[in-house]
């Protein structure tokens, strides 16, 4: 598990042209394996898993929402 | 003679359980629905650098550049191998293993610590190059203005980070205590568990933080 950890972090180390979305779909594939597996919700009651996908659903809605506002401003016009 | 309803328990179940196994799935998923509103507490933040980072891209490329990634890259090492001690106390705990208990968690709580250290020295080098948000900010190039979101954005998102370490250490403090004293045993670990739960939830938060802050636009 250790071994997994250091090999996607020397990712991090390849400072070329290594654009945001790779970047975060590290970070999002590390979160995921702390909570699935130091975090124990593989082995973890349906209602726990519940709740930990509401907080990513969640979140989600707030960031979604959020820029979806922001990133059409510059598409309205005024009438 | 005593009432029907009253049956010889564990010391350790409080008295609206049925059985441990019960008490343990309640506290851990109580800690589960505190972290969810971390999660929110945290994302706000992340929203906030998500708007200004899509209106003012070229300043946070130049202002990221300014951060350590070095430093910042053995801090994300310090905290995941951190998070592994304290899934091996946890674990250390489950089996009834006193020492090993005990040695995980000063193992995490070192680390935790040295994590802490590294940002210190951090912000103590940006407060020599005059990046601190604030009269005295100083910022080359054209970006000034903007930049100064960034590193505000900075400060209050790895300070909040920080003081969310310092609880948790703080919290490892009793654990260690509690392990100590024999609090702890193969029946009742939920605390470890649990405390464990917030010191990976805190790992995490730096897992986004740092590809966020540190590695914007590292372009050859």
């Amino acid at each position: 598990m250790v071994c997994t950890y250091v090999t996607v972090q020397i990712a991090f180390f390849d400072l070329g042209a290594l654009n945001t979305v790779a970047a975060l779909t590290i970070a999002v594939f590390k979160a995921v394996l702390v909570v699935l597996f130091f975090m124990h919700v593989k082995y973890s009651t349906r209602l726990t898993w519940a709740v930990v996908i509401g907080s990513v659903f969640w979140l989600g809605i707030l960031l979604a929402l959020t820029m979806s506002d922001y990133l059409t401003r510059a598409l309205r016009t005024y009438g | 003679m005593l009432p029907e309803g009253v049956r010889h328990h564990p010391s350790m179940l409080a008295h609206h359980f049925d059985d441990l196994g019960q008490q343990r799935e309640a506290a851990t998923l109580g800690m589960w629905v505190f972290l969810v509103t971390e999660v929110l507490f945290f994302g706000g933040l992340f929203a906030a650098y998500a708007v200004y980072r899509n209106w003012y891209p070229d300043a946070f490329f130049a202002a990221s550049h300014e951060l350590d990634v070095t430093l910042g890259g053995i801090n994300t090492a310090v905290l995941i191998t951190s998070s592994l001690t304290m899934a091996l106390a946890v674990h250390a705990a489950q089996v009834g293993q006193r020492k090993l208990l005990l040695i995980f968690l000063i193992a995490t709580m070192i680390l935790g610590a040295a994590f802490l250290g590294i940002k210190s020295v951090e912000y103590q080098h940006k407060f020599v190059e005059h990046h601190v948000p604030g009269p005295g900010f100083v910022f080359e190039g054209e970006h000034a203005r903007h930049a100064q979101i960034f590193f505000s954005l900075y400060f209050v998102m790895t300070g909040l980070h920080a003081l969310h370490m310092v609880i948790g250490l703080g919290i490892m403090s009793v654990m260690l205590w509690w392990s100590w004293r024999g609090t702890i045993t193969p029946e009742y670990y939920s605390p470890i568990e649990i405390s464990g739960l917030y010191w990976h939830f805190v790992d995490i938060v730096w897992i986004f933080l740092f590809p966020l802050l540190y590695l914007l636009g590292r372009h050859v």
